[in-house]
């Protein structure tokens, strides 16, 4: 586990990385706050806190009496929010590297040339 | 904000030391909490008045609301499981284990039977013929399958081995979770326990370092690490916790966290920086607490003459 950012935060974008992989489709039921705190080994008032955000922030909602699914559009939201984050998150570092080793971005931008492999 | 447990002002003298001096403090209800602090700091002594198994020199203790000192109605809701637990010459796990179900009300023999098999503990030797590991079992099964509202574990599980301390917080966990009730726990094991427990109380010698959730805890600190001229300039002035360097290399531990300007700041400088896990912050705050007061000027010097 990481130690950068705050536990439940972690426990949120685990469920965000399910249902951005496809492994956890839309109207799918999420895992319970108690299956997330025991196979995290975490306290399961972090792991409710989690599942919260993930639910204010319209990814998941509550069927009363059933539990926590995934929102329909979930999944385009949370492609949305990390292509907008994507930027900071990896191509300024990516620069910044770079820069440190002597490479100027049009170096960077021939090198993801060659190493990006063409999709099937 | 539903406190089981409030200490206030509590103090315990022996002769001229202060086991613990004026501490205050709350234990909300269902939740786990780390009870933490070196040897000899008054984590014990906090616990055995808690449980009544000791009593204040002043200051108030309220467990369930009430005096918990000789008050049966309070303690059969509260189970202390200690690392020297003794139990009679003659007696077996067996013994041990049915004792503990006479006294507590919400004891679960299933579980505490799936415990048993777990740990694989041997239900007829006398308990002295036990190894070590066999006897915290003991201790932490009975924590355990008592489902006491309040239980403390203190520090049980050191002659437990990495897998049954494992089993241990597992099973800790997933019942909790069934069934919430206040647990704390004391450990030297903080890195350990640090995912499982809610809020960190720490005690040195006697007072209170720290009582804050483990979030904030986690966020408390951070540490830098780069070229020796660079790192000075970024901490500033900040308050350090401790310094170290190899070379021309240095690492300071400072309180605070960065802002994502100064995180930017720092990487572009050639600085690393991480946050400080739970152990190492308290371990710093710790030393950092004793070494102010060695340099403190001392009080009694006068009373000598």
């Amino acid at each position: 586990m990481d130690e950068g950012k705050p536990l439940f935060v972690q426990i949120a974008e685990m469920v965000e990385d399910q249902i951005v992989d496809g492994s956890l489709a839309e109207e799918e039921k999420a895992p319970s706050t108690n299956e997330i705190a025991s196979f995290s080994r975490i306290n399961p008032a972090t792991a409710a806190k989690g599942v919260n955000m993930l639910v204010e922030k319209g990814v998941l909602y509550k069927r009363r009496g059933i539990g926590m699914f995934v929102s329909p559009g979930a999944r385009e939201q949370l492609l949305a929010e990390r292509r907008a984050a994507f930027a900071n998150a990896y191509v300024a570092p990516l620069i910044d590297e770079a820069r440190k080793l002597g490479l100027t971005p049009d170096d960077v931008a021939q090198l993801i040339s060659e190493h990006a492999t063409p999709s099937p | 904000m539903d406190p089981v447990i409030q200490v206030r002002d509590l103090t315990k003298t022996y002769k001229d030391t202060h086991a613990l001096d004026g501490v205050s403090f709350d234990i909300q209800r269902n939740s786990i909490y780390g009870f933490l602090g070196r040897n000899g700091a008054g984590k014990t002594t906090a616990m055995s008045i808690l449980t009544a198994q000791n009593f204040p020199t002043s200051g108030s203790v309220r467990v369930f609301g009430e005096d918990p000192y000789e008050n049966a109605r309070v303690l059969s809701r509260v189970c202390f499981v200690r690392e020297s637990q003794k139990y009679p010459d003659e007696a077996n796990a067996k013994i041990a284990l049915r004792t503990a179900r006479m006294f507590f009300p919400n004891w679960d023999q299933d579980l505490a039977d799936e415990l048993v098999d777990e740990f694989q503990l041997p239900m007829k030797p006398v308990i002295k013929k036990l190894s070590r590991g066999q006897l915290s079992a003991v201790g932490v099964i009975i924590g355990l399958a008592s489902r006491a509202e309040i239980t403390f574990f203190d520090e049980p599980y050191l002659g437990l081995d990495a897998v049954a301390r494992q089993i241990f917080y597992d099973r800790l966990l997933a019942d909790y979770a069934e069934h919430p009730r206040t647990i704390i726990l004391s450990s030297h094991l903080i890195d350990e326990i640090a995912n499982l427990i809610e809020r960190v109380i720490v005690i040195d010698r006697g007072r209170i370092l720290m009582d804050q959730s483990t979030e904030e805890a986690r966020g408390r600190a951070t540490s830098i690490v780069g070229d020796r001229e660079g790192v000075e300039r970024f901490v500033g002035d900040r308050e350090i916790l401790h310094r170290e360097s190899l070379g021309r290399t240095a690492s300071v531990t400072f309180l605070g966290q960065l802002t994502p300007e100064e995180r930017r700041e720092a990487h572009a400088a050639g600085l690393d920086f991480a946050p400080v896990p739970l152990q190492q912050l308290i371990v710093r705050m710790t030393q950092r607490d004793q070494a102010a007061d060695a340099s403190a000027p001392a009080v009694t010097e006068g009373a000598l003459r």
